[in-house]
């Protein structure tokens, strides 16, 4: 075994910041991180040992234990759930004889449920050894289960492939991009690869900022922050070294569209990538791809090299002196947080993916503490087609303050999930009609971190100005327990993700939580929703990152737009109950010190 | 008018908060000026005599009598604090909170290393001796509480302040001294 990590190691020129690459080699290989591989680590990295199962406890998909010769991730978000991933798990559980968080004896199979896998449109889905399976049905997991029993190849068990370019052979997944967007909006308009870097490196660098400034793009990750004002703020700091780094880490339950973007037009976002490092002058950007669009990660690469090989990448681009720039793959190890911009730029220097105290800003103090430009993989392929089709034309699209388009990823209880490109000011009724959903008791926008809406705000536009979103929308049908399918699993999904640093962000949510529970089991007073909604406001002023600032959004925002729903929950006109039961409370102790209880 | 009546109790606690209380100094004289103990440690009253209108607790609930005691309290005193972490949270001792309470009592009486005197193994199981709970309750979660004192234990100024400022109706003072714990 040695051997296998000392070389897995040589592979990134005994590079600790290479960390994240060399655990993820070492997992996909012995399906753990052994013990002895730790110590490998340690000495060849010259790194403690701490500092190495510090980053890789960090990530779900770092593991200290086997996780089976076919390992099954289950989504367990809200829309899975909706989609009957409970039975799917059942079914997994029936056939490999072992239970969900567990291996099989025989070692053959480990069940494990994550968070969303960025396949909302075609759930239940499961990432098997880093495979995607969707839209899975009982009778396609025993077919899987029987597959691992033959002991197949699970590519060999993947039968149809998708549409799209998810049939290309470097795929080969049977993943749907369902994309639904229109030939003719922003990012969907013909162009010839290339033809905008062209037009780019024939400016001079302040031109292409002052293009991108003037069309008043805004970032698409969710903060909105205008996008070129943040290159000039990067080009502005002092540093000899910048860096440019593209967010594919998509890990908001309910995103998917830049999985759509990254399959479909590849070529566009690189391109984008090239054009944003030529402004900010940077010679070196990363892709931070999130873990579970790992089997994207050889067909970009591919589409990366033919860009090289037509001088779209690499040295002197375009003929243009003194441009060189190129672009590595970063992959994640499965961790919500590593979104954030500075959690992520953690992760890349093969740290734990904890967010940074700020400022500095990353466009100060980034990547090895040099200047570095964090942009959603959405708002790098926009760039393209601003600098094709100019500020102006950009700008004249959407509304005042959200100039373009929005890509939707839509998902839940509606006849047409999929991706959806749509000009900003697009109102939710608009929306809802266009994917073809009726009966609509709420939409969940921008995920758990975003809003949770009702009938009465349908008429809102989608917009930076009244309903900000990265992209998610998530459909939820009349029929649907709201708090508990909704509200309660996305607070369990904040408590999972959050990096525990702070305070509030690591105890507040689950005490929120277990508020939520105690109305929901019949012991809540109006006084508890009260306090939930009290106790909420302080996630916002009192965590260091988003996620914690917004980890209360499914409890308050759920009380704003549905509050009788809570107050259905509240069975009597005291002003306190306790939920403590005092014969299940002694029980165990007197049954081990055996002694009859006697609670009267 | 006759002064209020306090009473204070110590339950899942270690009486940090009780010193603390003490540590008012020669205040103490004037807090009896303002206000009359009755059920507490202070006075070793041990059961109430009648009702009262403020009730301070400190500590959590990790046995039956904890949890009779809270409610008693609760129903005898119209104001109720919560006094230092032990009350608001559990403290100290809900850190078995995330261990079998099984495995709490075999530590302590059959395994831990200062048991060699109980050589018969014996597990406690009389009649008169509390229940233990399965884990250890903030009192908030028995009772409903009125004010919280925090702290580990709270100031005694903090204790000070607030018992005077609910007597006499003047505004609780809350310097940054007062309600910062590192
Ligand atoms: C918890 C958390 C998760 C995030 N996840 C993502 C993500 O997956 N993708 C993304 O582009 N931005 C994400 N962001 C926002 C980034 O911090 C950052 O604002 C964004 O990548 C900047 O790019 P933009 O300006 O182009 O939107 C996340 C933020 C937080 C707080
Ligand atoms: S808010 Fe939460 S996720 Fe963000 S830094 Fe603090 S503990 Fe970590």
């Amino acid at each position: 075994m040695k051997d296998k990590v000392q070389n897995i190691i040589r592979n990134y020129h005994d590079d600790r910041t290479r960390l994240m690459d060399i655990l993820l080699d070492i997992q996909a290989e012995f399906k753990c991180i052994p013990a002895e591989a730790i110590e490998v680590l340690a000495g060849q990295l010259n790194m403690s040992k701490v500092d190495v199962e510090q980053t890789l406890s960090f990530y779900h998909f770092f593991t200290y234990e086997p996780t089976g010769e076919y390992t099954v991730y289950l989504n367990d978000s809200v829309v899975a759930k909706m989609m009957g991933s409970d039975e799917i798990a059942r079914a997994f559980e029936d056939e490999a004889g072992t239970k969900f968080g567990s291996v099989s004896e025989d070692g053959l199979v480990g069940l494990f449920e994550t968070s969303d896998i960025g396949m909302n449109d075609q759930e239940p889905a499961a990432l098997i050894n880093g495979v995607p399976f969707t839209n899975l049905t009982i009778s396609k997991v025993k077919e899987l289960v029987a597959g691992f029993k033959a002991g197949k190849d699970v590519n060999d068990m993947v039968g149809q492939t998708g549409d799209g370019r998810n049939s290309d052979d470097l795929i080969k997944s049977m993943v749907n991009s369902n994309c639904r967007m229109q030939k003719g909006s922003v990012l969907c308009l013909e162009y010839e690869v290339g033809s905008a870097l062209k037009r780019a490196v024939n400016i001079t660098r302040e031109a292409v900022i002052e293009t991108v400034k003037s069309s008043n793009l805004r970032g698409r990750g969710g903060a909105g922050f205008p996008a070129g004002l943040k290159w000039e703020f990067c080009r502005k700091s002092n540093g000899d070294v910048s860096y440019l780094v593209c967010n594919a880490d998509e890990g908001e339950p309910g995103t998917f569209k830049d999985r759509v973007l990254l399959t479909e037009m590849p070529e566009q976002l690189f391109e984008g990538m090239a054009i944003a490092a030529y402004a900010i002058d940077a010679k070196e950007g990363f892709l931070y791809l999130r873990a579970e669009y790992n089997y994207l990660k050889a067909y970009l690469e591919d589409v990366l090299q033919k860009m090289r090989d037509d001088n779209l990448l690499g040295d002197k681009i375009l003929g243009s002196e003194g441009f060189n720039f190129d672009i590595r793959i970063q992959m994640g190890g499965g961790a919500y947080v590593c979104g954030e911009e500075s959690a992520l730029i953690e992760s890349m220097e093969g740290k734990r993916g904890e967010p940074r105290n700020r400022p500095p800003f990353p466009v100060q103090a980034g990547y090895h503490n040099k200047p570095t430009v964090v942009n959603n993989v959405e708002t790098l392929s926009t760039v393209v087609k601003i600098i094709l089709h100019g500020a102006d034309w950009f700008r004249a699209i959407g509304t005042e303050e959200s100039a373009g388009t929005k890509v939707l990823s839509v998902s839940g209880d509606c006849r047409k999930p999929g991706v959806y490109e749509v000009e900003y000011g697009m109102t939710v009724n608009e929306m809802l009609e266009m994917v073809d959903a009726d009966s609509v008791q709420a939409v969940q926008v921008a995920g758990p971190s975003g809003v949770c809406i009702g009938p009465d705000k349908f008429d809102q536009k989608i917009s930076f100005e009244q309903l900000p979103t990265g992209g998610a929308m998530i459909v939820i049908g009349k029929d649907r327990d709201l708090l508990k399918e909704v509200a309660l699993n996305y607070m369990d999904f904040f408590i999972d993700e959050s990096c525990s640093s702070c305070a509030p962000c690591r105890s507040l949510t689950v005490i929120l939580k277990n508020k939520l529970l105690k109305l929901m089991n019949g012991f809540g007073t109006m006084n508890d929703i009260d306090e939930l909604y009290d106790w909420s406001k302080y996630m916002k002023q009192a965590n260091r990152c988003g996620l914690g600032q917004t980890a209360a959004n499914p409890i308050m925002t759920t009380i704003d737009n549905f509050r009788p729903l809570y107050e259905a929950l509240v069975k009597t006109d005291d002003e306190f109950v306790s939920e403590f039961d005092m014969d299940k409370a002694v029980e165990a102790s007197c049954k081990y010190v055996d002694r009859v209880p006697n609670v009267h | 008018m006759s002064k209020p009546v306090v009473a204070t109790t110590s339950l899942a606690g270690c009486f940090g908060c009780h010193m603390s209380l003490l540590d008012i100094d020669e205040r103490i004289l004037e807090l009896i000026e303002l206000v009359e103990f009755n059920k507490s440690p202070i006075d070793d009253i041990k059961t109430f005599t009648k009702q009262c209108d403020i009730g301070l607790i400190e500590g959590g609930c990790c046995n039956r009598e904890n949890i009779h005691i809270s409610k008693n309290v609760r129903k005898t005193c119209k104001i109720l604090f919560s006094l230092g972490e032990c009350d608001l949270m559990g403290g100290l001792p809900a850190l078995r909170n995330g261990i079998p309470v099984e495995e709490c009592i075999r530590e302590a009486y059959l395994d831990g290393p200062t048991v060699g005197l109980n050589k018969e193994q014996i597990l406690p199981n009389d009649d008169e001796l509390p229940m233990i709970l399965d884990k250890v309750y903030p009192c908030h979660e028995i009772v409903k509480i009125d004010y919280y004192l925090p702290g580990c234990p709270p100031r005694a100024d903090l204790i000070w302040n607030a018992l005077v400022a609910l007597v006499t109706g003047d505004e609780l003072k809350l310097p940054y001294e007062v309600v910062k714990f590192d």
